[in-house]
């Protein structure tokens, strides 16, 4: 028996599996950093945070919906964990994390229909929701302590004493006596989420995704050359107040958040000009975020407010079509 | 000698795997079959107006079917014998259609037909209304695979005129080498044939756009070329669907074509490669349409070949010659794997528009199960006409047929790159095939209001 059905007859044997994993890949360096400057915790974290983020997607599925489809090891509930772990500081209670998985799935994911069909991007709700409940712990960031294996100091992320220092009125100047060093910055030795340190092993990430096509260059490069840009007016106009434009590029979640979560696929632009477009929103508002609002980091909340506008984005920023030149 | 390959289309396209088993594979002839059978309609437009009636006796080049119109084509006998029955027979593309049922009887051809080989390079002879006439004549269409009568393509209508004339020798389809191995082995006929184009056309220049897998080819044909005024190869990087009219224009010329109108209106004209060899042999050896290079191929098969076949014969008694249809085949597809058609039946006829049969197993050619879109924009940036493939699924799921026009669904080629990227394995080309067929037919039901 033949079968008969329309063409084309064969397929790239992509799937999407195999993406997800690709992505998972992709974020090792970023995992074995953060197990060298923050230690088992880190480990801890991120295995809790995958194990629950699928047991979250496999009890809905089956319980809630009582449907036999069952998703949770396509790899995208796993890439959620990993974030989520990766967003948050490695003193973070578990229990905290746990209910942060929750709401990630839960609410991020499940509720709009699971992969595919969810506006936000789900390790950002997460996170976004242990930050407003939790601010303490959110924000209580434990130092490198390379050494030894227990964290005992605690400190302020590169970002937070740049927002408090500037707040007591001192100048950029003096306050960048106290921050790490650009190569600290550039290399992880840094206090800060787990996975967001080391900005080297993001980019080693973030290139194999380019090189496997998982990702394009668009949305990590306008969110990067917008942040460089915007700092960079500021800083021209008055160097006491505002940071050199690098600072912005190497601290914080930028690394982390341009080429995990920005280029999340599900949440963001369909066509490369949308893609542009969501970039340089994401990155003005970061900065106006950053030098001007309450927080010391706003890269999350940046994405979360351009994923509600990506269905805006892809109504009316349409690709380049062929012959239709004006 | 050197040569870039950097030439090619600017949006989308994909690169699947090459599989062209047969590129060193000469030309065999296949052998002549017991019966064949002939489609009044092997071409786009109206089919042919049967001349001959049961019972009568043919020779190679007995015309069987005259042209019903301009855009028709002329239908000959392949092969010389007796009319056993015309009647409806299902095509190779599933439909119904007046076949014309021979029963083959020796080998004679009519006494117009040179039958040597010698290379004919005389063009001064022709003129242009001549050459024109006996394309007409010859039955010759497009051979690259869409079929359209060849004249109607030459008849250049007031107030146009064509600057260039293109020659599609990409062959992007993957598997196929029927163009290929027609251009190293009658590269010096191809060249008469298109320098016969282009006086049809009164052009100056012809450009050959050959795909970078075929270097053999492009090293055999540029220096070919100088005897020739005005014809040059343009390598092009290997890119799918650049055999496709506009994106090979867009390849070659750095143009488009905008969207609803024809190459002609920005001064283009494309011939396929084989069509242009059709041509030479109807013009210098007097030959109609009557065989054609079929690239008959598949992994499992024992002896993958390019076959010189005559037209209306059964894909079954070609896959005998090279070893058998595999006990694996999941799949019998007229053409290449990308554009395609699967058939029904081995029983299926080569028509002049047959560039290939493919034979695909499971592992090769089962779609997978379809998946939520994960909206990873693969089908967009894939799309070389630079459409959205998920949007028009959706707006075809939902019958929103004015938003489906409004984002150009008539502007698909139905190339495929979207459902073959689609890593959710969605088949965006089904869904968008069934709504642009919708969009065209309120379009036409308007027009008769």
């Amino acid at each position: 028996m033949l079968i008969v059905s329309p063409s084309p007859h064969i397929h790239s044997g992509r799937s999407v599996k195999q993406i997800m994993y690709s992505v998972l890949l992709a974020l090792i360096p970023a995992f074995v950093v953060s197990l060298y400057v923050f230690g088992i915790a880190a480990l801890q974290l991120t295995v809790i945070a995958i194990v629950s983020c699928m047991f979250f997607e496999f009890a809905i599925q089956k319980f809630l919906l009582k449907t036999d489809k069952q998703s949770y090891t396509d790899g995208s509930a796993a890439i959620t964990g990993v974030l989520l772990a990766f967003n948050v500081p490695s003193s973070l209670p578990v229990w905290m994390l746990v209910l942060g998985c929750f709401i990630a799935i839960g609410v991020g994911k499940m509720t709009f229909g699971g992969l595919g069909n969810n506006p936000f991007n789900p390790a950002l709700v997460g996170r976004v929701f242990l930050l407003i409940s939790f601010p303490v712990q959110m924000t209580n960031w434990p130092m490198p302590h390379l050494s030894d294996l227990i964290d005992a100091q605690s400190g302020a992320t590169p970002l937070s004493l740049m927002k408090e220092g500037l707040a007591r009125g001192e100048s950029v100047s003096s306050i960048m006596k106290s921050v790490p060093s650009y190569s600290a910055l550039f290399f992880g030795l840094k206090g800060g989420s787990l996975g967001e340190v080391s900005v080297l092993a993001l980019l080693m990430g973030g290139a194999f995704m380019l090189y496997r096509k998982i990702i394009s260059w668009h949305i990590p490069i306008s969110i990067l050359a917008t942040m460089f840009l915007f700092s960079g007016i500021l800083y021209i106009y008055d160097p006491n107040s505002f940071v050199f434009p690098l600072f912005h590029l190497l601290s914080g979640g930028t690394m982390l958040a341009v080429f995990f979560m920005a280029t999340d696929m599900v949440t963001s632009p369909m066509s490369k000009p949308g893609m542009l477009v969501y970039g340089v929103f994401i990155g003005l508002i970061t900065i106006i975020i950053r030098d001007f609002g309450a927080y010391p980091e706003g890269i999350s909340f940046a994405i979360l407010f351009m994923n509600a506008l990506v269905p805006l984005i892809n109504k009316y920023i349409k690709p380049q079509r062929f012959g239709h030149k004006k | 000698m050197k040569i870039s390959f950097k030439k090619t289309f600017s949006l989308g396209g994909i690169h699947p795997p090459e599989n062209k088993i047969t590129a060193t594979k000469s030309i065999i002839s296949a052998q002549l079959p017991d019966m064949v059978y002939i489609s009044v309609n092997q071409h786009i437009g109206t089919p042919a107006k049967i001349v001959v009636k049961k019972g009568d006796s043919v020779k190679v080049g007995t015309l069987l079917g005259q042209a019903d119109g301009f855009v028709s084509a002329n239908i000959h006998s392949p092969v010389s014998g007796l009319i056993e029955k015309i009647e409806d027979t299902p095509s190779a593309s599933g439909y119904y259609q007046q076949t014309i049922h021979i029963k083959v009887q020796e080998d004679i051809w009519e006494d117009y037909i040179i039958k040597d080989s010698d290379l004919n390079r005389d063009i001064e002879s022709h003129t242009k209304e001549d050459i024109v006439a006996r394309v007409k004549e010859s039955g010759i269409v497009g051979l690259g695979g869409a079929a359209f009568p060849t004249h109607v393509k030459l008849f250049v209508p007031e107030g146009k005129s064509p600057k260039a004339l293109l020659i599609n020798a990409a062959e992007c389809e993957p598997y196929l080498t029927a163009d290929h191995s027609l251009l190293l082995e009658k590269a010096d006929e191809i060249l008469v044939g298109i320098a016969l184009l282009m006086k049809a056309l009164a052009v100056q220049k012809a450009f050959i756009g050959i795909e970078s897998n075929k270097k053999d080819a492009i090293k055999l044909i540029t220096p070919l070329c100088s005897k020739y005024s005005g014809i040059e190869v343009v390598p092009l990087k290997v890119k799918y669907p650049q055999g496709g009219e506009k994106q090979l224009i867009r390849a070659i010329s750095g143009k488009e074509v905008p969207s609803g109108k024809l190459p002609l209106d920005i001064g283009y004209v494309v011939s396929n490669v084989s069509t242009a060899f059709a041509i030479y042999e109807a013009l210098q050896k007097n030959k109609p349409l009557i065989e054609r290079v079929v690239t008959v191929t598949g992994k499992r098969l024992e002896a993958p070949s390019n076959m010189k076949v005559r037209i209306g014969t059964r894909f079954s008694y070609l896959l005998e010659q090279v070893g058998g249809l595999p006990s694996s085949a999941c799949k019998v597809i007229a053409g290449g794997p990308m554009m395609g058609r699967a058939v029904a039946s081995v029983d299926a006829v080569v028509s002049k528009g047959t560039s290939g049969i493919l034979i695909l197993d499971e592992k090769e050619t089962k779609r997978a199960k379809e998946q939520n879109c994960i909206r990873c924009a693969s089908c967009v940036s894939v799309c070389p006409m630079g459409l959205e493939p998920y949007l028009l699924k959706y707006h075809g799921q939902h019958s929103m047929h004015e938003n489906a026009q409004q984002n150009y669904i008539l502007d698909c080629i139905e190339c495929g790159s979207c459902s073959y990227s689609c890593p959710a394995n969605i088949p965006l080309l089904d869904y968008i095939k069934v709504e642009k067929n919708s969009v065209i037919q309120i379009n036409r039901s308007k027009n008769l209001k």
